[in-house]
């Protein structure tokens, strides 16, 4: 077990170095990398589909006799009609299936977890008696009704409509910097953490 | 037959997956349910026939002897062993499968995001030019998040992090909220022209 462990890390280290390589240029580690890992991953993901969702929702229920499952198995097969030019059109029964789900999903998940919730939960009073809270909620306020002015593109934005647009425009200027702090602060600790793992569990330079 | 059951199929299954959230009643769940379980079974098929397309893409470059066909067998290679694990050897904790995700797959996933890292801070340089006040409140709010999320931030000054508190549960907030009603507003509109035959792309443009 201690040499798998040893030659894990030595098969990480090498792995992450072939990757930081790329910061010099384009070269044959990189690309040995970047193609094995595309190739892996798609081995894990599809192993991962075997046994948490083909296995136990469509091949064991079969084996016992819950022949009903007959009719996704045959759509899902359908679905390799694409590399067909005859029968590709065959494919779209299985698509069809998929897409509805997902719309059902999008209108019932969205409607219920994204807008009534949003919505509701920013219904705040103006006036509290704390001035910094009652600030706050103002801000909250005026910060959603402005930004969904700005994506209401019904409407020319000029006059009232074009300044509530610009404030709009404002707030998402604010929330797109925020999101792209914390986006490069997590990069930056995934940075922290290989390098970490180079000179730690790899060259035991630091503790 | 080309056109018309897809479009029936598409209009039941997002039906009854609507309808079970406001008829709650037995029967209707299960047809509900059923729908559901074979959406999850065919979407299994289709990261299949994502893998068999790899496959059929790369080995199609080998074969020619294409410009870098070296790496496709690099990839296939990689594809077959992993599923030759998984399947064969299983996939829990202790199998070599686990060990090539731990030692392969995770380090690698980690670095190729941590170069972002590098290429985020020169795009950076290139957008944040400020010529604009709207650019300007964008690059501000993006130094103070950065600086307010490390030490330093709160040594320079104590109530750094409380500043970035206060961007994100206030004016971050309000923006994130606008966004998510206009797009949960536009997924509802979408999802009912497909299931009513108006938005009918994923056939293939029929």
């Amino acid at each position: 077990m201690a040499s798998a462990g040893l030659i894990g890390t030595w098969l990480a280290a090498g792995l992450t170095l072939c990757i930081f390589s790329f910061l010099y240029r384009d070269n044959p580690f990189y690309k040995f990398a970047e193609h094995l890992y595309v190739g892996v991953s798609a081995g894990y993901w599809a192993c991962l589909e075997y046994h948490n969702v083909f296995r136990p929702n469509l091949w064991d229920p079969l084996v016992r006799g819950d022949l009903i499952l007959l009719i996704p198995f045959a759509l899902g097969l359908l679905l390799f009609s694409r590399f067909t030019n005859k029968l590709f059109w065959l494919s779209r029964w299985a698509m069809a299936l998929i897409i509805g789900i997902f719309a059902g999903i999008a209108i019932i998940g969205y409607g219920t977890g994204d807008l009534i919730l949003q919505i509701h939960a920013n219904l705040l009073p103006l006036w509290t008696g704390n001035w910094l809270e009652s600030m706050n909620n103002f801000l909250l306020t005026i910060g959603v009704i402005t930004g969904l002015i700005y994506f209401f593109f019904s409407k020319e934005h000029k006059g009232a409509v074009g300044s509530g647009a610009r404030i709009g425009i404002w707030f998402l200027m604010i929330s797109f910097g925020a999101s792209f702090g914390y986006t490069v602060m997590s990069r930056m600790s995934l940075l922290i953490g290989r390098v970490y793992f180079l000179l730690g569990e790899w060259l035991h330079l630091i503790q | 037959m080309r056109r018309e059951v897809p479009l029936l199929i598409c209009f039941l299954a997002g039906f009854f997956f609507i309808s079970d959230f406001f008829i709650p009643e037995t029967h209707w769940t299960e047809i509900a349910h059923t729908f559901n379980r074979w959406a999850i079974i065919v979407i299994a098929f289709a990261y299949v026939l994502g893998a068999a397309n790899i496959v059929r893409v790369n080995s199609q470059v080998i074969r020619r002897r294409e410009r870098d066909w070296q790496y496709k067998v690099v990839l296939l290679s990689g594809l077959a062993l992993m599923i030759i694990l998984g399947i064969g050897f299983g996939i829990k904790e202790g199998t070599t499968f686990n060990w090539v995700f731990m030692n392969a797959i995770y380090p690698m996933q980690a670095t190729m995001f941590s170069l972002l890292a590098f290429y985020i801070a020169s795009a950076a340089f290139r957008a944040f030019r400020i010529r604009t006040w709207e650019a300007a409140l964008l690059g501000i709010t993006a130094v103070l998040v950065m600086i307010g999320r490390v030490p330093i931030g709160e040594f320079l000054w104590n109530s750094f992090p409380d500043l970035v508190e206060w961007i994100m549960n206030v004016p971050q907030l309000a923006a994130k909220r606008a966004i998510m009603i206009g797009a949960a507003l536009g997924a509802i509109s979408t999802g009912l022209k497909v299931l009513v035959g108006l938005e009918r792309t994923y056939m293939g443009g029929e």
